[in-house]
């Protein structure tokens, strides 16, 4: 083991490990495709004030998630829903003193929050402690009205009391598997599928 | 005093060329006998084997640092750790506390040497009055009184009228002057050797010129006085060249060079360590060739250590707060032995600039190991590996760069004056 | 970077350069908010060691710790081991002894910082030691020439002043040359180091020479001590030769810029005009000095230190 090894090298990420390990898709394009613009539908039945949305996406799967429900509130409520990115590893609960710091994603809040209803929108929900982070951060961008919460997938295994709003699909998983929403190229571009990977689970979602 | 046999070596000695299998036997303090093979009853045997057979180990250049500063070593301490290293007699500078610049105070060190020191001690006395650089010191009285040559080593004389002076009155006692030769207002605050490596760390500057323009000096007030000039710590190309130049000129001029100079490059202080810090500074590759050319064609006519003991805490400080200078008894030996693994030099021609030319210098006996020469002996095993640790060493100190260093090679028996005084089992013996 | 912490740019892999600058970015980004603090760094102490005094320097790492939320302790001890009889290794010991998460060390002599982290298992961030290296400057002198540039491949940086005794000159050559760019420098014979080349630098004793075509032009900053009669004769023929204004700025690039690590004998390494107004960015500098601290420490605060696999 090098300094350069990613273990030793704060600079370096972890490697994400799943190349070659057994995976299972759970959700295919068509299949969040479908339970987007659902949800989408849900958003508009349940916010009487439609005019106050502003859809933050949490990076990196809930970013280009949080883009196509904007795209759908357009399509079925002819709304223009302001869409921000908000980056929670600073507000996180598990920086250790040992493995590396994980990088920072960008954050971008065109608008303030204050007195906005936000719709946080993440990909996989677990733990709840990204949401946890999230509003966190969120908090110190100014005084939402509300905040709810939207999930593709909920995978369980909950260990603060955080309740999503808006659930894509609830998938029962081991602990130890990792849930991931990817395209096949690797980028978050379509076509997109949620997949389950044996061994190496985050308990951070 | 019991007779010793020492047996199955291979014998180096300079004074006849020899380099050869052999017996020695010591009796009464001098060298009895040197024969292919030597049978003698009631004799301590020591088992050379595989090792070498030489003259004691000189070092003309050492601090004892006694008297004044004792905490960092003193004439006892110092003493061992020569005979540790295989050095049977060391000459200490004048740089003491008070300095040796008085027949009273190389009194004292002698008699300190004579109750203390396993290892003979020959004192080199201040050429000026308090290292002041400015009024000459006796030179009569303390060479009546046992000093061997005339130093302000640690400082330079600046002023050239009275270098003048000191080189001409030596002509009386017809004892070498041994210079530092560095032009203090070149050196200026400089700590590392001026050149890639400075300009990297950062830290201020010596250049090799400041050398090279005191010894260009020293060398022509030697002619003009005709005394005999030695320079100590050679660390530069330059002066190696004008001091070879100097000899062929047909000048009485001799010059030293310490284990470091001729092994380490100014590279080793580029972990800010203060155990590379000396003075001269280490020097660049080319230096360092030069310094090796001169000492294998007889420029630099000798090897001394230059041993600078300086306490933990006085080392442990920014590296241009550190005092310069560094241990050398204990380690020289197996450093100056990569000149002959690596083919520079013979074991003799080794042995010969450890012994015989450095007591040439100071005009004393050693380096012999012929019939009737005082029995100084060092048995060395040169493939010996060992682990140098500061900290189980016999100097007060642990400057040193080669710490915690595989070393290969070391003195396995120290016999002074026909006295068994250290070996590798027992350690140094008690008197 | 080791697991020792930041203590030069020289010892840096382009790719940790770009970690810390993408890192700067994002924090950047913070210190746009109205509300300019993270949690990140709470219950974490950051202490500031600083030998030799600064106020700029050792502000700025204090607010680049707030703002992460850390506990910042300044801790000033006397200038020289030499006056308190204390040595470095206890200093460092006893400072550790408090288990620190990150120790930033500023001293006047070349070296410290590296044997203070021999001793700590704390990181150690240099904060400038003698002329060897002043890391952080070096990297937002680089953020800032990225976010007016954007890019440093292919830029022509001049550097001019003291360089030989300038630790912010070595790193941002060592920085500026590991991201791309090609160096000069312009200074009085007698502030240019020996061997300089091998640093991989151009130097020249003409201003108009080194700064013909630049991008970038770095004003150093002069030491009043070293200037008069020692290394050169008179502040009036320094400005006169080596100060930068506008008529000068002339053989740069059209859009090059001016920078300078601060702060500013107007009208000796700059003009006044220039030190207040574009092209220079000396503001955008500090403002990116808080930026690249904040991604310092959050890259190493707290971090054990990593056992070397050769002890």
């Amino acid at each position: 083991m090098t300094n350069d090894s990613p273990r030793t090298n704060p600079l370096q990420p972890d490697q994400a490990q799943g190349s070659g390990t057994a995976c299972r898709v759970v959700l295919d394009d068509l299949a969040i495709s479908r339970a987007l613009m659902r949800i989408a539908h849900e958003i508009v039945e349940r916010n009487d004030d439609l005019g106050n949305l502003y859809l933050v996406g949490v990076p990196n799967g809930g970013v280009p998630l949080a883009r196509q429900l904007a795209a759908n509130l357009h399509d079925i409520a002819d709304l223009d829903v302001v869409v921000g990115i908000l980056d929670t590893t600073l507000y996180r609960d598990d920086l250790t003193s040992s493995g590396s710091r994980p990088p920072l994603r960008r954050t971008e809040m065109p608008s303030a929050v204050d007195d906005r209803v936000v719709i946080l929108v993440d990909d996989v929900a677990s733990t709840g402690r990204t949401i946890r982070a999230a509003m966190d951060a969120l908090m110190d961008f100014g005084r939402p009205r509300a905040v709810q919460v939207v999930a593709l997938v909920d995978r369980g295994h909950r260990e603060l009391p955080i309740k999503i709003d808006y659930v894509g699909k609830n998938i029962p998983t081991k602990r130890a598997e990792l849930v991931k929403l990817r395209a096949s190229n690797g980028s978050y571009q379509r076509p997109l599928e949620v997949v389950v990977m044996e061994e190496g689970g985050r308990a951070d979602e | 005093m019991g007779r010793i046999l020492i047996r199955g070596g291979r014998i180096l000695d300079p004074a006849t060329d020899r380099d050869a299998p052999g017996d020695v036997l010591i009796e009464d303090g001098r060298i009895a006998a040197v024969e292919n093979s030597i049978e003698a009853v009631d004799a301590e045997i020591i088992n050379a084997e595989g090792c070498w057979v030489a003259p004691g180990l000189i070092d003309m250049h050492t601090h004892l640092r006694e008297p004044g500063q004792e905490y960092k070593e003193d004439i006892g301490s110092g003493g061992r750790a020569a005979v540790a290293g295989g050095f049977t007699a060391v000459a200490c500078m004048a740089n003491t506390n008070p300095v040796n610049d008085d027949p009273s105070v190389t009194d004292y060190i002698l008699d300190r040497a004579r109750q203390d020191s396993p290892a003979k001690v020959y004192p080199i006395a201040a050429a000026t009055k308090g290292l002041s650089g400015e009024v000459m010191t006796e030179m009569v009285g303390l060479v009546e009184a046992g000093a061997v040559g005339f130093s302000d080593d640690g400082k330079t004389i600046m002023d050239s009228g009275v270098q003048r002076r000191v080189l001409q009155y030596s002509r009386l006692v017809e004892a070498p002057v041994i210079v530092h030769a560095e032009d203090r207002t070149l050196v200026g605050k400089g700590v590392v050797n001026e050149g890639p490596v400075s300009t990297r760390l950062g830290l201020p500057a010596n250049p090799s010129v400041a050398e090279t323009v005191q010894v260009a000096r020293d060398l022509m007030l030697a002619e003009l006085t005709g005394a005999h000039l030695h320079v100590a710590h050679v660390s530069t190309a330059g002066a190696v060249e004008l001091i070879r130049q100097a000899r062929n000129r047909g000048l009485q001029v001799t010059a030293e060079a310490t284990p470091h100079h001729l092994t380490l490059t100014d590279e080793a202080t580029l972990g800010f360590d203060t155990n590379t810090k000396m003075a001269p500074p280490l020097r660049s590759a080319t230096d360092v060739e030069a310094c090796r050319r001169g000492l294998v064609d007889g420029t630099i006519d000798a090897i001394a250590t230059d041993h600078a003991p300086h306490a933990v805490h006085e080392k442990e400080v920014e590296f241009t707060a550190a005092p310069p200078g560094v241990l050398g008894l204990e380690t020289a030996l197996p450093v100056v032995l990569d000149l002959v693994r690596g083919e520079h030099l013979t074991p003799l021609q080794l042995i010969r600039r450890l012994t015989a030319n450095p007591a040439r210098i100071l005009g004393q006996e050693g380096g012999r190991l012929d019939t009737g020469s005082p029995a100084d002996v060092v048995v060395i095993d040169p493939e010996r590996s060992w682990i140098y640790d500061p900290y189980k060493g016999y100097s007060k100190s642990r400057n040193s760069p080669w710490a915690g260093q595989t070393l290969q090679g070391r003195a396995v028996a120290t016999i002074v004056a026909g006295r068994l005084v250290y070996d590798l089992d027992r350690g140094v013996l008690a008197p | 970077m080791m697991g020792r912490g930041l203590l030069g740019i020289e010892d840096l892999e382009r790719s940790d350069i770009e970690t810390i600058l993408e890192t700067a970015e994002r924090m950047q980004e913070v210190g746009r908010r109205d509300v300019k603090k993270v949690p990140t760094l709470r219950g974490r102490t950051i202490v500031n060691l600083f030998f030799e005094p600064s106020t700029r320097t050792r502000t700025s790492f204090e607010i680049a710790g707030k703002r992460l939320s850390a506990d910042v302790v300044n801790f000033t001890p006397a200038s020289s081991s030499l006056t308190k009889h204390e040595t470095i290794l206890d200093t460092a010991k006893n400072l550790d002894a408090m288990a620190p998460d990150a120790v930033v060390v500023r001293h006047a002599v070349s070296g410290v910082p590296k044997r203070i982290a021999d001793e700590l298992g704390a990181p150690v961030i240099n904060a400038g030691d003698g002329a060897h290296e002043h890391p952080t400057q070096a990297l937002l002198d680089l953020l800032t020439v990225r976010e007016e540039k954007g890019r440093i491949d292919g830029l022509t940086v001049t550097i001019i002043g003291d360089v030989a005794h300038s630790r912010v000159a070595r790193s941002d050559i060592y920085a500026f040359r590991k991201m791309g760019a090609e160096v000069r420098l312009a200074a009085p014979p007698t502030m240019l180091p020996v061997d300089v080349e091998s640093l991989g630098v151009k130097s020249f004793t003409s201003l108009r020479e080194a700064i013909d075509g630049a991008d970038v032009v770095m004003a150093l900053r002069i030491q009043f001590e070293r200037l008069t009669g020692a290394l050169f004769p008179s502040v009036r023929e320094y400005s006169a030769t080596f100060g930068v204004d506008r008529a000068k700025l002339r053989y740069a690039k059209d859009d090059a810029i001016v920078m300078h690590p601060g702060p500013v004998n107007r009208g000796v390494e700059l003009s006044h005009d220039l030190a207040d107004h574009r092209p220079s960015v000396i503001l955008d500098q500090v403002r990116n000095g808080v930026a690249i601290r904040m991604a310092v420490l959050y890259l190493l605060a707290g971090r054990r230190k990593v056992e070397r696999e050769e002890e």
